[in-house]
C-alpha cells in the first residue's frame, strides 16, 4: 500500500484557470520527495491540493484521487488532515507575526488534547531541534529574521506532531548557510522522528542532495521524475534546472539546444 | 473649576458605554475581517431578550418576579440566545459567503441587521421597557457634599463592569488556547487554517463573545435609557470612536470611547453656547473625521509589520 499518493489530479482555480494538468506523485513512507520546478509550475498548488488548503483560495480539485495511507483525503477539511497528520509550511513562512515565538509553536498544538506537562514536552522537543527559537521565544515573530521565521513555522508544524509534511519552499529568501542549517534539521527530523516530506523548492541543487527522489513539473504536468542521485546527475536537468552543462559555459547552440529540448519536455 | 470636571467625569463615563459597543464591533472586526453592521441590532436583541426573560420567567414558570434568581437566570438566557444568534450567523451568513471581499460581507451584515431587529421585535413585542438594574442614577453623596462635583452612581457602576468586562477579554485573549487561537486567526487567517485552527469554530466564538458584550451594553444602556428601538442607533455611536481609535485594537475602543464621551460633553457644554448649541450630536463625527486625515489607522491601529 502506498503512503501518499495523487493519481492524475487537475487542478482548477476560480472555475476557469487550469493549473494542475494531471499531476502523479508518490511519496513512500519515512522518505523526503523533492517537487522541483520554475515559478509558477504548479509546485504550491500541489501540495495546497493536498493539504486542502486550495478551497480557502477559490481553487479545486477537479479530477483524480489523493490517498493517504489508503484513504482518500481530497474531501478532509485542513483540521481533519492535521489530526491525521499531515500538515503544510506554506510558502513564505507565514508566522503570525503580532505572537511571540513562543505563543506561534503552541498555536502549533491546537488539534492536539494535551496536558500541560505533554505541551511543554512538545515544546522542549521543537527547541531542542531549533535552539535558536529558544533564545527569541518571547520575540514577537514579525521582527525576527527570516531564518528565524522559518524554523518558526517548522516548529510550529511540529507541534502538531505530524507524521508527514509537505513543505513550501523553505530557502525562500535565505542566506545559503541558513538555508542548509534548515535542510539539515528537516533530515534530522526524517532521520530521527520519522517525518516524512514532501518538499517543493526552486533551489534545485540543494532540494536534490537531501532528497530521495524527485519529480519536475512543468507547466502543471509531471516532465521528470527519478531517483535523487539520478536526477542530479541528469545531463537535461543540469542543464535546465541547475544552470550547469559539462561543456562549460553556456554557448549559442546550447541556447538553442535549450529551446529545442524545452518544446520536447512541455 | 468643580463645573469642568464634573462635566469631564460625565463625559468619560457615558464615554464608558459608547467604548463596550465599540468593543463588538473590533471582537468581530479582527478575528474575520468583516466589519459588523449588526453590532447595534445585536444590542437591542440582547438587552430585549433579557428583559423579556425577566417577564416570562416569573409569569409562566411562578418564580418571584426581582429576585436575584430570575436576574441571573434571564441573563443566562439571554447570552445563551445571542450564542445561538453568533452561531446561525455563522452558518447561515458568514459561511456561504466565505472568500468574497469584504465589501459583500458587510452588505451581507446590513441584511442582517434587518433580519435581527425583526427578529427581536417578532419575538418579544416593540414596546418600550425599563429595565432594572438596582443602581440609582444619582450623585454620589460624599462627593457632592465634600467637593460640589455631581458623580452619578450609575455611571461609576457601568465604568466598573465595562473594565471587569475588559479585564475578563485581556485574559481570555492572552492565556487561553483559544484565545491565542483567536489572535492567530486574526493575524493571518491562511496559516491559522494551515495548522489546523479551523476557522469556523472561531468565528462562533467570537460572535458568541460580541454577543455577550452586546448583552452587556444592552443592559447598561437600556437600564438608561429604557430598552426601545433606538438602541439600534448605538451602533452609529460606536462608528466615530473605531476610527478614533483604530478597529484592530481593543484597548483603542476604550481610549477612543472616552475621548468621544469626554469631548463630546465638553464641547457641548464649552462650543455649544457660541453657536446655539446641539452639538453633541456630531461634533464626534467631525473629530472622526478631522482625525482621520491625520491618522487614519487610529490611535492604536495595528500597523503592519514590515519585515521578512
Ligand atoms: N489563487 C489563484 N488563483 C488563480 N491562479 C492561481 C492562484 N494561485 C496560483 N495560481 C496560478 O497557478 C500557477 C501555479 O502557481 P503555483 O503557486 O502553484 O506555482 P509554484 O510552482 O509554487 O511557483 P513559485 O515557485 O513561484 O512558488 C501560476 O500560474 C499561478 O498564477
Ligand atoms: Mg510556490
Amino acid at each position: 500500500m502506498s503512503y501518499l499518493s495523487l493519481n492524475n489530479i487537475e487542478v482548477i482555480y476560480d472555475h476557469v484557470i487550469l493549473v494542475l494538468k494531471g499531476v502523479s506523485l508518490e511519496v513512500p513512507e519515512g522518505s523526503i520527495v523533492a517537487l522541483l520546478g520554475a515559478n509558477g509550475a504548479g509546485k504550491s498548488t500541489t501540495l495546497k491540493s493536498i493539504s486542502n488548503l486550495l478551497r480557502a483560495e477559490r481553487g479545486d480539485v477537479t479530477k483524480g484521487s489523493i490517498e493517504f495511507k489508503g484513504r482518500r483525503i481530497d474531501r478532509m477539511t485542513p483540521a481533519e488532515l492535521v489530526r491525521r497528520g499531515v500538515i503544510q509550511v506554506m510558502e513564505g513562512r507565514h508566522c503570525f507575526g503580532h505572537l511571540s515565538i513562543e505563543e506561534n509553536l503552541l498555536t502549533g498544538a491546537y488539534t492536539r488534547r494535551q496536558s500541560r506537562a505533554e505541551l511543554r514536552d512538545s515544546l522542549e522537543r521543537v527547541y531542542a531541534y531549533f535552539p535558536r527559537l529558544k533564545t527569541r521565544r518571547s520575540s514577537q515573530a514579525g521582527y525576527t529574521s527570516g531564518g528565524e521565521q522559518q524554523m518558526c513555522a517548522i516548529g510550529r508544524a511540529l507541534m502538531a506532531r505530524p507524521e508527514m509534511i509537505l513543505l513550501d519552499e523553505p530557502s525562500m529568501g535565505l542566506a545559503p548557510q541558513i538555508v542548509e542549517e534548515i535542510f539539515e534539521i528537516v533530515k534530522d527530523l526524517n532521520g530521527k522522528e520519522k517525518v516524512s516530506f514532501l518538499l517543493a523548492e526552486q533551489n534545485t541543487m540543494v532540494a536534490l542532495r537531501y532528497a530521495d527522489f524527485g519529480y519536475i513539473l512543468e507547466n502543471g504536468r509531471v516532465v521528470m521524475e527519478g531517483e535523487a542521485d539520478a536526477l542530479r546527475n541528469n545531463e537535461d536537468v543540469k542543464e535546465f534546472y541547475l544552470g550547469l552543462s559539462s561543456e562549460g559555459r553556456k554557448s549559442f547552440r546550447d541556447v538553442k539546444h535549450y529551446r529545442r529540448r524545452k518544446r520536447w519536455l512541455s | 473649576m468643580q463645573f469642568f470636571i464634573e462635566v469631564l467625569i460625565g463625559g468619560l463615563l457615558s464615554g464608558v458605554m459608547y467604548a463596550l459597543v465599540a468593543l463588538g464591533f473590533v471582537l468581530i472586526y479582527k478575528a474575520s475581517g468583516v466589519f459588523n453592521f449588526a453590532q447595534g441590532a445585536m444590542v437591542f436583541f440582547a438587552a430585549l431578550s433579557f428583559v423579556g426573560f425577566q417577564e416570562v420567567l416569573p409569569a409562566r414558570f411562578g418564580l418571584e418576579a426581582g429576585s436575584a434568581a430570575v436576574f441571573w437566570l434571564s441573563f443566562l438566557l439571554a447570552f445563551a440566545t445571542m450564542v445561538v444568534l453568533g452561531i446561525a450567523t455563522e452558518r447561515i451568513v458568514l459561511r456561504p459567503l466565505v472568500n468574497q471581499p469584504p465589501i459583500t460581507l458587510f452588505m451581507a451584515t446590513i441584511g442582517l441587521t434587518y433580519v435581527v431587529e425583526g427578529l427581536a421585535q417578532m419575538t418579544w413585542g416593540a414596546n418600550v421597557r425599563g429595565l432594572e438594574l438596582g443602581i440609582m442614577d444619582e450623585p454620589i453623596a460624599w462627593l457632592m457634599d465634600d467637593y460640589g462635583i455631581g458623580v452619578s452612581k450609575f455611571d461609576l457602576f457601568a465604568a466598573g463592569v465595562a473594565a471587569s468586562l475588559v479585564a475578563l477579554l485581556a485574559l481570555l485573549f492572552q492565556y487561553t488556547k483559544v484565545g491565542r487561537a483567536l489572535r492567530a486567526v486574526a493575524d493571518d487567517h491562511q496559516a491559522a487554517l494551515s495548522i489546523g485552527i479551523p476557522l469556523q469554530t472561531i468565528w462562533r466564538v467570537v460572535w458568541a463573545v460580541a454577543g455577550f458584550v452586546a448583552l452587556v451594553a444592552g443592559m447598561i444602556w437600556g437600564a438608561r435609557n429604557g430598552v426601545q428601538f433606538a438602541l439600534t442607533f448605538t451602533a452609529l455611536k460606536a462608528l466615530p470612536v473605531l476610527i478614533l481609535g483604530g478597529f484592530t485594537s481593543v484597548p483603542g475602543a476604550i481610549v477612543g470611547g472616552l475621548i468621544i464621551g469626554a469631548s463630546e460633553k465638553l464641547a457641548e457644554v464649552y462650543v455649544g453656547p457660541l453657536v446655539g448649541g446641539g452639538i453633541e450630536g456630531w461634533f464626534p463625527y467631525m473629530l472622526a473625521l478631522a482625525f482621520l486625515l491625520v491618522r487614519p489607522e487610529g490611535l492604536f491601529g495595528e500597523r503592519h509589520i514590515d519585515r521578512v
